[in-house]
């Protein structure tokens, strides 16, 4: 663990990356508590201001405190990416492992579910569940989760069907081990490498869908605010002040970037056979 | 004869999920908690109009059968009529398709125009300062979700510069005033690409570059530019035709957003203001369509590979 992001460290644009990637998470850890003011809280005298003292990095068209309201979005942002990630992840590794094992007839009905799934762009497919039963960051975590379930599905069979007939797996069976004491115990520690590197890559995959979601109306509902909900009514405004754009442009950049940079750092710390490109 | 039968299965899967797809579409109303036609049409909508849409769509009818009657509509082409102005959706979506189309190709244009070139360069000087810079640079732009550049693009060159008209499409303006309009909404698209494309096409061309028949050429004295373009490049292309083939789908989710926020009339705006006045009919023939482009998008892609390189449909035979 130490090793490997010590190697992260030692690439420059691992390094941006993580230290980027820190001060997010501070922001979303530490950041609602620290703020000065409630993220929700009206002051319509103190709307459209500038950057202050009193107000860090200004207020919006309702005269909410930025700062305040941004650090919120930060918190509403990693808490979808990370349970997001995590039921993909588990769920996906889990079926590509029963694809991998189970007959041929059963592997190709996984693998059709997989390409149906697929064959909906995210955004489209989150659209039209919306529509259908409202917004919600519960739907916007289950949607998303969904939609990427495929992605880590896809690569835990292909990592098994390699590993299926490999020595050591045969000798656990011939010693009598359970399959599922295989599977848990072998099997999963040696194909979590590159479904973890994967999991970091979707990191900002996810922190986009849900700001483009909450943009639109139909993720994190109001008055909560998410880095999404930000842009879109400084967007509404920018007319009149070009702060709220600029914070909540300027923060989804720093975090997608982040985000993006240490995700590439560590697939070549941990695996550098994943690289695709150069 | 391995090559007609590849096609073959391959048509049948893009069938098969073409079908789940609208299994899914369709499933999703099923889900929906209390009556059906009460949530279609809206909290406002009066008893006798629930009545009236249930009967019309059959929603007393048994499952299985309500999804047959629902694929073999899809299959004629056939998407239902909007809840709010009784006008058959496929029409609606025909209305906007040609601005969505025509936003999501220009940024394909645009991202091949330059990410193209841009690559070529980089793949023949590794290591020099374009290389270098434009690795950095497309790094950010493909990080940077696409909504962002939009509203930054916006922000810059139509409120503050004041260069490019802000919003619509003038329908009935000049070639010159509805491509001033289609300029940044496109460059929003398309900025993440031409980074992507380029990093992508410098790999594989490195590749290709390093292979005998190359070396061949140059042996012979043929002219670095004639290799490059001529001979290296069409082989070299498979893995971007592949990405931007997969890209369409992003694509088309980010033209949603570029129509939003430049106001451009779209399937983007045509579900954006479906979802808001909630004629779910709308968002769903809206879904399909973004749907069966995308995946016959990828169908298309798959087939060109044996045309890009011909040593693909040769191994397909033997």
């Amino acid at each position: 663990m130490r090793a490997v992001f010590g190697r992260v460290w030692r690439q420059p644009v691992g390094r941006f990356g993580l230290l980027l990637v820190v001060a997010v998470l501070l922001l979303g850890v530490i950041g609602p508590p620290l703020a000065p003011y409630d993220p929700n809280k009206l002051n319509i005298l103190a709307r459209f201001g500038a950057p202050s003292a009193a107000h860090w990095l200004g207020t919006d068209h309702l005269g909410r405190d930025l700062f305040s309201r941004m650090a919120d979005g930060g918190r509403v942002a990693l808490l979808v990416a990370l349970s997001t990630i995590a039921i993909a992840l588990a769920v996906g590794t889990l079926l590509g492992i029963a694809a991998a094992y189970a007959s041929p007839w059963g592997e190709r009905a996984i693998l059709v579910v997989f390409d149906i799934v697929s064959a909906f762009p995210t955004l489209v497919f989150a659209l039209a569940v919306v529509a259908l039963l409202g917004p919600g960051l519960d739907k916007v975590i289950l949607i998303v989760a969904i939609t990427l379930t495929p992605h880590f599905g896809r690569v835990a069979r292909a990592q098994t069907l390699s590993l299926r007939n490999s020595p050591f797996l045969e000798a656990e069976r011939v010693l009598g081990a359970q399959p599922w004491r295989i599977t848990a115990h072998h099997l999963v520690p040696n194909i979590l490498g590159p479904l973890v590197v994967l999991a970091s890559m979707d990191i900002p995959v996810v922190i986009t869908i849900e700001a483009g979601l909450s943009f639109l109306g139909v993720g994190v509902p109001p008055p909560r605010a998410s880095w999404g909900t930000l842009l879109h009514d400084g967007y509404t405004t920018l007319s009149q002040s070009p702060w709220p754009v600029i914070v909540a442009a300027g923060m989804l950049t720093l975090a997608t970037l982040g985000f993006t940079l240490f995700g590439e750092a560590l697939r070549d710390a941990i695996d550098p056979k994943l690289r695709v490109e150069p | 004869m391995r090559l007609l039968r590849r096609i073959g299965s391959r048509l049948a899967t893009t069938a098969l999920v073409l079908v789940g797809a609208v299994a899914l579409v369709f499933a999703l109303t099923l889900v929906i908690p209390g009556n059906p036609a009460q949530v279609l049409l809206g909290p406002r909508a009066t008893p006798e109009a629930v009545q009236a849409f249930s009967q019309a769509m059959g929603l007393d009818r048994p499952v299985a059968e309500r999804f047959a009657l629902f694929l073999w509509n899809v299959l004629r082409g056939d998407l239902g009529n909007d809840v709010v102005s009784g006008r058959p959706i496929v029409t609606m979506v025909a209305e906007v398709l040609p601005y969505t189309v025509s936003l999501t190709l220009s940024a394909i244009g645009l991202a091949i125009l330059f990410g193209v070139p841009l690559g070529c360069y980089a793949a023949t000087h590794p290591g020099s300062l374009i290389d270098r810079v434009a690795a950095a640079v497309s790094i950010g732009f493909i990080a940077i979700p696409n909504f962002v550049v939009a509203i930054l693009l916006l922000m810059v060159f139509s409120v503050w510069l004041d260069w490019f008209p802000v919003l619509g499409v003038s329908r009935s303006g000049t070639l010159g005033d509805q491509l001033a309009r289609l300029a940044l909404p496109a460059l929003s698209l398309a900025l993440g690409w031409i980074g992507y494309i380029a990093r992508l096409l410098r790999a594989s061309l490195l590749d290709v570059l390093g292979e005998a028949h190359i070396r061949t050429l140059r042996a012979y004295g043929v002219a670095e530019r004639v290799i490059v373009y001529k001979y290296a490049l069409k082989p070299a292309a498979i893995p971007t035709v592949a990405v931007l083939g997969l890209g369409v789908g992003r694509l088309l989710g980010g033209a949603i957003f570029a129509e939003i926020v430049f106001a451009r009339p779209g399937i983007g705006t045509l579900v954006y203001d479906a979802i808001a006045s909630r004629n779910y009919p709308v968002v769903q023939a809206c879904v399909l369509v973004v749907v069966g482009l995308f995946t016959l998008t990828n169908l298309l892609v798959d087939l060109s590979y044996a045309w890009l390189d011909p040593r693909i449909a040769k191994a397909e035979d033997r």
